[in-house]
């Protein structure tokens, strides 16, 4: 069953500086089950993207194409339809843990929110409900009591989860949910979050800058660059054989250790990514493509197909001489 | 930790100690002095006696005790002062959050109206607006109340736009919370801090503001306050007659009162001054 469907979306924000296409002509779905991984560098519109899920971009931004959760227009709700499907069917494990819980709540009465706001339970069954919620991330009931501060980053972020879980949603939006955690921590939320995924069967968005992290946890991946995916297809195929430059250039960033094939190959990509209200003709990656042609500085590629795996290419696959 | 803060900063205990002691007066004071020495036709003094062993602060002119009268005015005059301030954080809270929470007609209406309520100077305003709703206590309240709101307003709406931004709001909206929940659960506490020391340096005014309204006969006929005993002190010729006594003990109060409201509520900023700026 499809959970998510995003059909040739764009995002444009309105500025000063005239329309910013943040996000463009992006076709994505989620299957239930199933984890999507979302990559890119900063300010490539994986969160703008995301946002529009839940309708939390700001007002300046213009949606077009069609976002579908479980089958219905989300630009087509009424804002009261809208609030009863946040959270419900879709939940957000937000970036940066440590500043999306209120300092001056307790943990309990942050996770009873959204248990209160979208059922008819009372307060006393809604806490009982937050003891089961905090055990289920592996953390032990009483620090329901504790405020915020009282909490290490690992378990702030193990509360969220918990939160978004409170209202049992079929699909999770993960963003970035381990930046900023130490690598040990990491890999405990990882593991936290793909087993809730197994055992509760949710279809997950996980948005992150680490190949890593998706090559870990995810079935399928996009890359994504300035506003467009790039290429998608299976987590495995992308990530051992990446057809795009980009994705390339993203997967040696990160070296195997013990491999002599990434001690001395050049890491990273030069230059940085463009502004989105100013692109290159052409691709966009091409100012910064080692495998740039005349074709690349004068036209677009697109995504062939929407298929299995499939890179927006000129010189998908080729090797560089 | 507030608390603990607040006890090491001398001038804010100083402050408390000033309260505390002014409170208690005013509670006590219907066992301290019968409420019979107010009335002219009981008093036993001479005209304008001056402090003795038996008057401390000296009669006026109708030979009443000067003291019994200060210390029954504390009652009326803190009752104000904490009942308008009250009132003024109330309208001034939900004024500054509701303009801070909602962007763009409703905080466009809101902002003129503080600024409008802002610009009118206060001392005409009031005067008008004691004239037309009469001279009662309560009218007395409301007239601080209305007139003294605006800056607090505009405190608590840059307060609200700063928690605005907040990544936890952004949570409260994505699990579906509504602009009430958002407003009362999230930046309610948040602000609140700054609304109980904003209300500490609010009391003083409201004090002072009671003072000054009753002293130009705006007040209760009825209720003695620092107010009214100095407008009496100034039309029964106090100050021709010499008798600085009856000037100077409720005018001291007032200051004294007013200082210790300041120190509590500097105190309290230096504490919850998040940048720490007290240490």
């Amino acid at each position: 069953m499809t959970l998510l469907e995003f059909d040739d979306v764009s995002i444009t924000y309105q500025s000063r500086q005239g329309q910013i296409p943040a996000v463009r002509n992006v076709s994505l779905s989620v299957l239930q089950g199933q984890t999507v991984g979302i990559a890119g560098e900063s300010g490539c519109g994986k969160t703008t993207l995301t946002s529009a899920v839940l309708r939390l971009l700001p007002k300046t931004a213009q949606v077009t194409g069609q976002i579908r959760l479980n089958g219905e227009d989300v630009m087509a709700m009424t804002f009261g339809q809208l609030r009863a499907v946040r959270w419900a069917q879709a939940a957000v494990v937000f970036q940066g843990a440590m500043h999306a819980l209120n300092p001056v709540q307790r943990i309990e009465a942050q996770l009873a929110e959204p248990i209160l706001l979208h059922e008819d339970v009372g307060p006393k069954a809604a806490c009982t409900r937050v003891g089961d919620l905090l055990e289920q991330v592996g953390l032990p009931a009483r620090r329901a009591r504790d405020y915020p501060h009282q909490l290490s980053g690992g378990q702030k972020q193990r509360v969220m989860i918990a939160m978004a879980l409170a209202c049992r949603p079929s699909l999770l939006i993960a963003d970035e949910p381990t930046t900023a955690l130490d690598v040990m921590v990491q890999a405990q939320v990882l593991d936290l979050l793909s087993s809730l995924v197994a055992e509760l069967g949710l279809g997950v968005v996980f948005i992150s800058h680490d190949l890593s992290v998706l090559a870990a946890t995810c079935d399928r991946v996009a890359v994504m660059y300035a506003g467009r995916i790039v290429e998608q297809g299976r987590a495995s195929d992308v990530f051992a054989r990446p057809l795009h430059p980009y994705a390339r250039a993203l997967a040696a960033a990160f070296p195997r250790i013990g491999d002599a094939r990434f001690r001395y190959a050049p890491a990273g990509v030069p230059g940085d990514p463009p502004f989105p209200g100013d692109l290159p003709t052409g691709c966009p990656f091409h100012p910064r493509c080692p495998m740039a042609s005349e074709l690349c500085r004068t036209s677009e590629p697109v995504l062939e197909n929407h298929g299995e795996w499939a890179a927006a290419c000129h010189h998908a696959g080729e090797v560089l001489v | 930790m507030l608390v603990a803060q607040f006890r090491r900063s001398r001038q804010g205990m100083l402050g408390l100690t000033i309260f505390v002691v002014f409170a208690m007066v005013a509670l006590l004071a219907p066992v301290l002095f019968d409420e019979s020495q107010l009335d002219v036709t009981k008093a036993t003094g001479g005209v304008f006696e001056t402090p003795s062993g038996h008057y401390w602060l000296g009669t006026d002119d109708a030979g009443r005790n000067v003291l019994a009268m200060v210390v029954w005015g504390a009652r009326i005059s803190l009752l104000v002062g904490l009942c308008a301030t009250v009132l003024a954080m109330v309208i001034g809270t939900s004024v500054g959050i509701a303009s801070g929470h909602y962007r763009g007609l409703v905080a466009g209406v809101l902002n003129r109206i503080t600024d409008w309520f802002l610009v009118i100077p206060f001392l005409p305003l009031a005067i008008v607006l004691a004239t037309v709703l009469g001279k009662s206590l309560l009218n007395i309240i409301i007239v601080i109340g209305v007139t003294s709101w605006p800056a607090t307003a505009r405190l608590i709406r840059a307060q609200t736009l700063s928690v605005e931004g907040r990544p936890y709001l952004e949570r409260a909206k994505a699990l579906g919370a509504g602009d009430l929940h958002q407003m009362t659960r999230h930046v309610l506490p948040n602000v609140m801090p700054l609304v109980l020391a904003n209300t500490t340096l609010a009391v003083s005014i409201s004090i002072l503001s009671e003072t000054t309204l009753s002293f130009l006969g705006l007040g209760d006929p009825t209720a003695v306050s620092w107010g009214t005993v100095l407008d009496d002190a100034f039309s029964s010729g106090a100050i021709s007659a010499g008798a600085w006594w009856y000037l100077a003990a409720p005018g001291i109060c007032v200051v004294l009162v007013v200082l210790g409201f300041n120190l509590i509520g500097r105190t309290l900023e230096d504490i919850l001054d998040p940048r720490g700026a007290h240490e």
